[in-house]
């Protein structure tokens, strides 16, 4: 086993080995003439958030001839997992096949590269995020025995996906096992010669660079950048903005249904869209909030048949492994059922991403975008500033969960939560979107117990909705003779369990509304929007 | 992890010869493959060019003082590493009988060793000792090879006479012929005749040429520097022999996918 030590960037393209075996005379090294050249196929994975470079993790699958090998390696370099010699990708292997990407960790044998995988990627597939080619000239580098210490390789990668590009070659210094001392000594030598400086980039990071694009460059929180002082008009704009971006990346992976998180950020960017138009769409020019709140309604009602069931499904190994009474085997039929509602409601949905109808929101949206920017920056265009208009929206919602929450009692019926929820939602959602007005700290503290409150409000309210669709379930697969009596016994075990939990969090609730409503957290909100718009 | 030792009382038989290539055979079909060169003489050593020096020496590694995973080193060949010589394995013998339970200490060594390597390979100095006997308790094949004569024959006896004395753990016994030369009758009849009345001896035998002694001038196995030569081919049968015998599984990273 080796590993790279170090890796350096080589500047002028006749840089080469044989130039470079020249280059470490008057130490007590050589480097073998016999170098091996071979062309590899390189192809980088991570998830659609970066999960694995976010968790400085990097996850590659180098291909050469028939056979390729999937390597984790940490920020330093060093292996972490692997797994060697995957078979062709035609199946050619006893009928086993390389995994097809993108794809979801279990496509992965059960082994110690998953078990490194699985934390960091959770329920997201792995995609390639960049293809390169490499020529690799490998020479060995000797101790006075003739003996291998370490291996310089020259990597001349030219990327091929997310776009073409190429990369000043690189070079790597690997130390054999046992060798580590001798192999750094190669390394300080290379170092010192001109023409070569260390990288600073990984390969990733590179082959990225060459493509114009940078790792970490999606992200599902709203990313925008607002000084206290902007108009708000301008300020709203690029909020929508930066949510029809989002909106707009998540639309082909949930068409494909690569992973089930693309539909989720689609729909939360739908929701803050329509908080945003709700909320401070008088700010926005003319009936722009009023026109396309309808448009944005649809979409977001277009979307949840299908996340429920995802919720469903995604929460169905813990309800199976849960059972008492009942078997996880007995509760299979209704698995069966939930995958075919499942599928027919994704392709309603991918029908609908597909419609002319989505085509002309997104045209029209984009245009109505595009004109309230030019028209926001028209001198005198609107006098309020985004940190007043961020003060006045976030207290008047902050007022309304107060006045709604204090109102609800033991007695009060599941719909007020509900409608609380909604409120909650819309508090979280102007907080994000001013977010950057405000001291990160300060933010944070403020969030922190409305996210607590927001939790046990989504564990009631998801409970109530699980609760309600599995009888619902339950009179379909009994309408299409798809249940056997012991499945609705299980069924029926779930649906107690639900009903447990929401008690649960019906009970819960009192405690995490007194906490949100308590002077300090009321002072903590009061505080945030206040130093801003002063 | 299978364990095989190249073990014989004689000396001058070719036990490095056969460690050094059939490590590399193993290595080369892709087993992770960890060759333990026991001798004090650090002849494997000094074929794969390693300096035969370990930190801490013999009594670092037996008292466990030192970890026998910073003492490996790797050759110049994919998968296959080195657990070096040092001089100080003169006196194993010495520092095994200081130890506790003294004939499963290299064995408790070798264990956590399991999840790194597929096959390790002791090689072996001669003679009947403490090491021998620790030897014994660790491997699961024990590779004797043998120059065909009758005094061989019965050197081949007393070892199994001697296995099937210990308690507890024994390896199996696999014996071969070695530096056979088929001019001399002799050589000729016993290495014909005992593979078929003993079913502990290989039906592949090693000649003896000059191909296999120049090792110790290209410093490399007569299977990387000369993989078509005889001696090389014969060294491949005799691997494909001991892997079959001993159940060895295919290489673990085709089995994962």
């Amino acid at each position: 086993m080796q590993s790279v030590l170090r890796q350096f960037v080589l500047s002028g393209e006749d840089s080469s080995l044989p130039e470079l075996v020249l280059k470490l005379p008057g130490s007590a090294f050589a480097v073998s003439d016999a170098s091996r050249s071979a062309t590899v196929r390189r192809l980088w994975l991570d998830t659609f958030d970066w999960r694995l470079f976010r968790s400085g993790l990097t996850l590659e699958q180098v291909s050469r001839g028939g056979t390729a090998d999937l390597v984790l390696t940490g920020r330093d370099g060093q292996v972490i997992a692997a797994d060697h010699r995957l078979p062709p990708a035609d199946g050619r292997n006893g009928g086993r096949s390389r995994p097809a990407w993108p794809g979801l960790l279990d496509t992965l044998p059960l082994g110690p590269l998953r078990d490194h995988l699985g934390p960091v990627v959770g329920v997201r597939a792995l995609l390639p995020v960049a293809r390169a080619v490499s020529v690799l000239r490998e020479a060995r580098v000797l101790n006075s025995d003739d003996k291998t210490i370490a291996r310089i390789t020259v990597d001349r990668m030219s990327v091929t996906y997310p776009e073409a590009g190429s990369v000043p070659p690189r070079l790597a210094v690997s130390a054999l096992r046992g060798y580590q001392a001798q192999a750094l000594r190669v390394a300080d030598l290379l170092a010192a010669e001109p023409g070569i400086t260390e990288a600073s980039q990984s390969g990733l990071e590179a082959a990225l660079a060459a493509a114009g694009r940078r790792p970490g460059d999606y992200t599902g929180k709203v990313d925008v950048r607002l000084t206290p002082r902007m108009p708000a008009a301008v300020a709203m704009t690029t909020v929508l903005t930066s949510l029809f971006d989002t909106l707009l990346v998540n639309v082909n992976g949930t068409v494909r249904d690569i992973d089930t998180e693309f539909l989720h950020d689609l729909r939360v960017a739908v929701r803050r869209t329509r908080s945003a138009l709700k909320l401070t769409g008088d700010v926005l020019p003319g009936d722009m909030a009023a026109r396309f709140r309808p448009e944005f309604k649809w979409l977001g009602d277009l979307t949840t048949p299908t996340r429920d069931l995802d919720v469903y499904l995604l929460g169905y190994p813990d309800m199976a492994a849960g059972l008492v009474a009942a078997t996880p085997g007995e509760l299979q039929p209704f698995h069966a059922h939930l995958e075919r509602s499942r599928a027919a409601a994704h392709r309603q949905l991918a029908r609908g991403l597909r419609s002319a109808r989505f085509s002309r929101l997104s045209r029209e949206w984009r245009h109505a975008l595009d004109t309230a920017t030019a028209a926001g920056t028209r001198p005198g265009a609107t006098r309020t500033t985004v940190a007043r208009l961020a003060a006045s929206r976030i207290g008047r919602a902050h007022r309304r969960v107060l006045r709604d929450g204090g109102a609800i009692t033991a007695t009060s019926p599941p719909e007020s939560l509900h409608e609380l929820r909604k409120r909650c939602k819309e508090l979280r959602y102007l907080l994000e979107f001013f977010g950057s007005l405000y001291d990160p700290g300060q933010h944070w503290q403020a969030v922190r117990e409305l996210k607590a409150l927001q939790d046990c409000l989504g564990e009631f309210q998801d409970m109530q909705v699980q609760h309600e669709e599995i009888q619902v379930f339950a009179a379909q697969m009994m309408e299409q003779r798809t249940a056997p009596a012991t499945t609705l016994l299980a069924m029926g075990e779930i649906a107690a369990g639900l009903a447990t939990r929401q008690h649960h969090a019906r009970s819960e609730f009192a405690g995490r509304f007194r906490d949100f409503a308590s002077p300090a957290g009321q002072n903590r909100i009061r505080a945030l929007t206040g130093a801003a718009a002063a | 992890m299978k364990i095989f030792a190249t073990y014989n009382i004689k000396g001058g038989v070719g036990k490095t010869a056969t460690a050094v290539n059939l490590s590399y055979l193993a290595a080369r079909e892709g087993y992770r493959t960890l060759l333990w060169d026991l001798d004090a003489q650090a002849a494997a050593t000094f074929l794969f060019r390693v300096r035969p020096r370990v930190k801490g020496g013999g009594k670092g590694l037996i008292r466990g003082t030192r970890s026998v995973d910073d003492a490996i080193k790797a050759t110049d060949f994919d998968r296959l590493d080195l657990l070096p010589s040092d001089f100080t394995y003169r006196n194993l013998d010495l520092l095994l009988d200081a130890a506790k339970k003294p004939a499963r200490r290299l064995g408790s060594l070798l264990a956590p060793l399991g999840a790194e390597y597929d096959v390790v390979f002791l090689d072996c100095p001669p003679g009947i000792s403490l090491l021998s006997e620790s030897v014994l308790r660790a491997a699961d094949t024990l590779l004797v090879p043998l120059i065909p004569t009758t005094l061989s024959v019965r050197t081949l006896d007393q070892l199994t006479e001697f296995v099937a004395d210990l308690n507890g753990h024994r390896p199996t016994i696999l014996a071969f012929f070695s530096m056979s030369d088929r001019r001399k009758r002799l050589h000729k009849e016993i290495s014909e005749q005992l593979p078929e009345q003993r079913s502990d001896v290989a039906a592949t035998a090693i000649p003896a040429m000059s191909m296999i002694e120049r090792m110790s001038v290209e410093r490399a196995p007569v299977t990387a520097f000369a993989p078509r030569s005889l001696a090389a081919r014969r060294y491949e049968e005799l691997w494909r022999e001991v892997r079959e015998r001993a159940g060895l599984p295919d290489p673990k990273p085709d089995d994962a996918w």
